[in-house]
Order: structure tokens, then C-alpha cells, then sequence
């Protein structure tokens, strides 16, 4: 049986501040199968990208573990690990090097690796900026010289360069325009169906997740709240917290208004979590165990939900 | 009724680089006219070229900028000092660097008051605590006293929306007052800046990139190109019948939820925005259009499609046409 892509089981990471810790991810578990894509959403402080870190071996888990093709993150050979799963971040302004040109910046991972003949460079680096859609111009100019979007291809074809399985995408989009934003989620696509890639995709922005996901995590202060495919995520949300977010997504439908999502003033603040369920302080139909007992996770179909009343 | 703020034909230019090339709009009392567009269009330097808040060296020129019919072109500074954050405020996007780290808030809040009116500290400390409770802040008392850092970016940018009323402006001019925050914040903001707007009266330029916060806030929408307003309507008739191909394209590359469908790709509109320099003549979309001919090089007709419904582009008004 081949392993899952990326296996995350019972996973939890803390940072240390001047007045105690805060939990960023707390008894996380979940697994994407090969050419899978989990899209990850939450508000900002829900611990999306300190997962996205986890999953990349960039930190350390305090307790449990993430694997990836069956092997732990931890344990792998930096080389290795480089040519099996490559990040592409939100900002393309502070992720690339200003003042390397475009070709060696997508040809850093080749020569990191430290096996790869000159000539075998050059041909990936004309293969992959051809794929992101650059030309060969663009790869002899510097980060400064191009637009947003363009940017983002760099990323995405540096990521690619040494043929990894697995993209994890931390808000890939988050910056860029409408127009360029669809650009690159189409070649995002396109790019997973032609090499065969997994992604784990994390955004606030759900319509875009809805677009590129096959399975969503609903991330609230640390936990995953709700999990499943994405359409039975969208067109059924349980947890109070996916159903507020889900209502808070402004479509461009005129005469809607805006609707009134009800979560009242108090917002998460991950160095203090609430006792019981996490989310009680803003749900709006909490009942009194809500904030003393912690909701049990109740199975769903290819999922599941951490409430009381869902 | 006559228009608050009135736009006619304004330029901008900084050094050899037009930012904003002969936009013309008018917000209403009690309207909210959005102004819509990608990064570098042009709608943030056409607000601070209201508010007279350009950078040095960038050139301003209009046939007519007026806010209550009063001339605002030939207006010296202290007495465009005197309208700002007063009859008309302005609300930035970013509430951390628009509030000053060093002081409190009770004292941001109350200095933009008595700087303008003649009233006490205590009065004005009041109103500043009735304002923050407005704007659905708990314990305003005590966040009079905090300083910027302590509060949350939902919470800042309530504060500046409190501030901005703090002289109970006829026009407030917001910038992208939502892009920095959660969603679920962001429709809270949203839905206290309507709930605003219709009861105390005022009229609304709202600045935004987003077609969501458009179709769900705006009463007239301009949507921006390369500096130029290439098409404005009211909300309904512009989502109903885009005319100009960019506000057509644009639409397309918004992903809806329950109306996307996966491994179908979302419309984009190819290529990038031109640089515009002096001189430039035609249609600056002309590149990414999919209807684009020789003509798209010249001068470029300004069509009506209804009383309220204007746009820029040879295309004749006619049943509208969408790209395959």
C-alpha cells in the first residue's frame, strides 16, 4: 500500500512569549493521499502557516509527527527532503533574493543539490521557466523588474525545479490582483494534473480553497475544527465556525448586503485559549458545557467535527 | 440634490509617469460610490488628490474638484486644513501606521475634535467615548487610555472609523478599509460603515479592489484602468451588464463560492498593465482585449448605455457581448 503524501498525527507546536505559551498547533492529525489537495483556511492566528512550517521541516513538532511518504520530516536528509517537498509563500516581494537574477534564483535548488552538471541546469531552468509561462528575457532580469504575478512564477518554478512530489502553498495568491490571482491558480492546475503533485493549500480566502481543494480543514486557534470533502464542507458546513466564515464570503451578487455573520468582539487570542470548546466565546448558539467540557470530534463521512451541536 | 464631492477631467502626474488620467465622478450625500481596480490604476492617488495629500513633486490638475459646490483647486492649504478630517475625513488602510504609536487613543480621538471645534477636553473625551461605543467597541472607557498596540486590527480600524466621525463629516473617504483584516471582521466593519452611512447621512468614496465588498456596499461603482475610469453604473446595471471588456474580464476572474466549478479554469484576463506615459494615446486595455482592432490605437469613444451607464470603448452599446 503506498503511504499518504503528507501524514500529520497528533501534532502539536508552542512558542514560548514573555508571559507563558502560545499553543500555535494543538493535536493536529490528518493525512492527504498522493495527488491529493487538503486546503487548509482559517483566520490569521489559527496556526495555518506554523503547519505549513511543521509539514515542510522547517520546525520541530513538541509532540507528534509528520511524515511525509512515509518518512518523518525530522529525520530526513535536507537534500532529500528538498527533492520530495518545496514551499511557495504567500509574498513574493520578500521571497526572493533582490539581487539574484530570475535564472539562478530558479536554478538555486540544482546547484544546492550538488549533483547536477552545468549543462542539465541550464536545460531544467529553460524547461521550468518555459512551464511557468517566462521568458527567456524575464529569467535574465532581477525580482525588481517584474510584476507580482510574475514573481509568483518564479516561486512556483523554483519550487519545481528539482521535480518534487509535494507543494505545500501558503497563501500563494494572498498578494496578487483578481486577474493575476486567476492566472496563477490556473496554473497551479494545471501544473498538479500534468506532474501529478499534492498540495497542502492554505488560505483565508475559502472561494479560492473551494476552487483548488478536493478536501478543506476548517483551522480555529490551533485545531482542526472541521474536516471533509470540499463539497459536502460547502454545500453542508456543521461547525458554527465554518458556517460563519462560509457567510462571511462577499460574492459579488448586488443587492445582498452585508450579511451579519454574529460572532460578536471577542476574538481569538491564541496565548489565552478558552477553556471547553475553543470557539464558545464567539458561537452563537453555545450551550453552558460548551465552555467548561471539550467538544468530542464526531465522525463524518470522508471527515469530521469538533462541536457539541453540530 | 446636489453632489458632495465633485471630480471633473482630474489629472495626476509624477515626473513622466500618468497615475491618473481625466476621472470624473461625484459622490451624493447618503451615496456610496465605489471605486474599483487593480494595484496602480490610480484609486488611491484620485482620494488623496482630494484631499489635497499628494506627495511633493506629483502634479495636480482638474476642470473642476469641489466638495458642498466650494472650490477645492485654487483653495490654499490652511484652508484645505480646515475641511480635512473635518467636513470630509479619510480612512486608511492600514490602522497601524495611521495611528500614532505614541499616544493613546482618548488623545488621538479627542485632538482631531478640539483641533477643529471649540469645545472642552471633557466634552470632547465624551464624544470620543460615545463614538468608540458607536462603533461597537465594549469598555470605550477604558480603551480611551490604551495605546495603539493593545488593540487588535479589527479593533484599530474601528478606531479609525470612530476618529473619522469624531467632527461628524459630510463626506468620508475610505481607502481599502477592510484588505488588512479577516473576513469575519471585515463584514462587521462593513456592515457598522453602511449602518453609519444611512443614519447619519454621509457620503461615501469607497476605494477597493474587491467586486464582493462592490456588489454588496456600493450605490454607483467606477471602475478604474491605467488611471482612466473606463466604466461606471449603478451596482445593479454594472453587474448586470458590464459593458467594458476589463470590468467583463474582471468579473470573470472572481472564484464564487457553489458557482466554481474544480479542474475548470477561472477566467483571467492575460498579460500585465501598461506603464502610461505622457503622450499615450488609445485605449490602454487594448493589449489584453479580446475585441481590440487597429481603431483601439486612437482616441477612444465614450459610450452611454443608459441614462446612468457609461463606459470607455469602441464597442457600441448594443446587446452585450462577453469573450468566448
Amino acid at each position: 500500500m503506498t503511504p499518504p503524501a503528507i501524514e500529520v498525527r497528533q501534532v502539536r507546536k508552542t512558542f514560548a512569549i514573555r508571559s507563558g505559551r502560545v499553543v500555535a498547533v494543538d493535536d493536529v492529525s490528518f493525512a492527504i493521499p498522493p495527488g491529493g489537495v487538503l486546503g487548509v483556511v482559517g483566520e490569521s492566528g489559527c496556526g495555518k502557516s506554523t503547519l505549513a512550517r511543521l509539514i515542510l521541516g522547517l520546525l520541530a513538532p513538541d509532540s507528534g509527527e509528520v511524515t511525509v511518504e512515509g518518512q518523518t520530516v525530522g529525520g530526513m536528509d535536507r537534500k532529500a527532503r528538498a527533492r520530495l517537498i518545496q514551499p511557495v509563500f504567500q509574498d513574493p516581494f520578500s521571497s526572493l533574493n533582490p539581487l539574484a537574477r530570475v535564472r539562478d534564483i530558479v536554478a538555486m535548488p540544482l546547484v544546492a543539490q550538488g549533483t547536477f552538471g552545468r549543462a542539465e541546469i541550464e536545460r531544467r531552468v529553460d524547461e521550468l521557466l518555459a512551464r511557468v509561462g517566462l521568458s527567456a528575457e524575464m529569467g535574465r532580469r532581477l525580482p525588481a523588474e517584474l510584476s507580482g504575478g510574475q514573481r509568483q512564477r518564479v516561486a512556483i518554478a523554483r519550487a519545481l525545479v528539482l521535480r518534487p512530489r509535494i507543494v505545500v502553498c501558503d497563501e500563494p495568491t494572498s498578494a496578487l490582483d483578481v486577474s493575476v490571482q486567476a492566472q496563477i491558480l490556473n496554473l497551479l492546475a494545471e501544473l498538479r494534473r500534468d506532474l501529478r503533485l499534492t498540495y497542502l493549500f492554505i488560505s483565508h480566502n475559502l472561494a479560492v480553497v473551494e476552487h483548488v481543494a478536493s478536501e478543506v480543514a476548517v483551522m480555529y486557534l490551533g485545531r482542526i475544527v472541521e474536516r471533509g470533502t470540499t463539497d459536502a464542507l460547502f454545500a453542508k458546513p456543521e461547525h458554527p465556525y465554518t458556517k460563519a466564515l462560509l457567510a462571511s464570503v462577499l460574492t459579488p451578487e448586488p443587492g445582498l448586503g452585508v450579511p451579519d455573520v454574529g460572532l460578536g468582539d471577542a476574538l481569538p487570542d491564541p496565548a489565552n485559549i478558552p477553556p471547553g470548546c475553543r470557539f464558545h466565546p464567539r458561537c452563537p448558539v453555545a450551550e453552558p458545557r460548551c465552555a467548561s467540557e471539550r467538544p468530542p470530534l464526531k465522525e463524518r463521512a470522508g471527515g469530521g467535527v469538533e462541536c457539541w451541536i453540530a | 440634490m446636489s453632489a458632495l464631492l465633485e471630480i471633473e477631467r482630474l489629472q495626476v502626474d509624477f515626473g513622466r509617469t500618468s497615475a491618473v488620467r481625466g476621472v470624473s465622478l461625484t459622490v451624493a450625500p447618503g451615496e456610496t460610490h465605489c471605486l474599483v481596480g487593480e494595484s496602480g490604476c490610480g484609486k488611491s492617488v484620485t482620494s488623496l488628490a482630494v484631499m489635497n495629500l499628494l506627495a511633493r513633486g506629483a502634479r495636480r490638475r482638474a476642470d473642476r474638484l469641489a466638495f458642498q459646490g466650494q472650490d477645492l483647486l485654487g483653495l490654499p492649504e490652511r484652508g484645505m486644513a480646515r475641511l480635512r478630517g473635518n467636513a470630509m475625513a479619510m480612512i486608511f488602510q492600514e490602522p497601524m501606521t495611521s495611528l500614532n504609536p505614541a499616544y493613546t487613543i482618548g488623545s488621538q480621538m479627542t485632538e482631531v475634535l478640539r483641533r477643529h471645534k471649540a469645545v472642552s477636553q471633557r466634552a470632547a473625551t465624551e464624544r470620543a467615548a460615545d463614538l468608540l461605543a458607536r462603533v461597537g467597541i465594549t469598555a470605550p472607557g477604558m480603551r480611551l487610555g490604551q495605546f495603539p498596540h493593545q488593540l487588535s486590527g479589527g479593533l484599530r480600524q474601528r478606531v479609525m472609523i470612530a476618529m473619522a466621525l469624531m467632527c461628524e463629516p459630510r463626506l468620508l473617504i475610505a481607502d481599502e478599509p477592510t484588505t488588512a483584516l479577516d473576513v469575519t471582521v471585515q463584514a462587521q466593519i462593513l456592515r457598522l460603515l453602511a449602518g453609519l452611512q444611512r443614519d447619519l447621512g454621509l457620503g461615501l468614496l469607497l476605494i477597493t479592489h474587491d467586486l464582493g465588498i462592490v456588489a454588496r456596499v456600493a450605490t454607483r461603482v467606477s471602475v478604474m484602468y491605467a488611471g482612466e475610469v473606463v466604466e461606471s453604473a449603478t451596482t445593479a446595471d454594472l453587474f448586470a451588464n458590464p459593458r467594458h471588456p476589463y470590468t467583463q474580464g474582471l468579473l470573470r476572474c472572481v472564484p464564487v463560492p457553489g458557482k466554481v466549478r474544480r479542474d475548470e479554469p477561472l477566467g483571467a484576463i492575460r498579460g500585465t498593465v501598461p506603464r502610461i506615459g505622457p503622450g499615450f494615446e488609445g485605449c490602454a486595455f487594448r493589449d489584453r482585449c479580446d475585441f481590440a482592432d487597429a481603431s483601439c490605437a486612437r482616441a477612444v469613444p465614450r459610450h452611454a448605455a443608459g441614462a446612468t451607464h457609461e463606459y470607455l470603448c469602441r464597442l457600441a452599446p448594443g446587446p452585450a457581448k462577453t469573450a468566448a
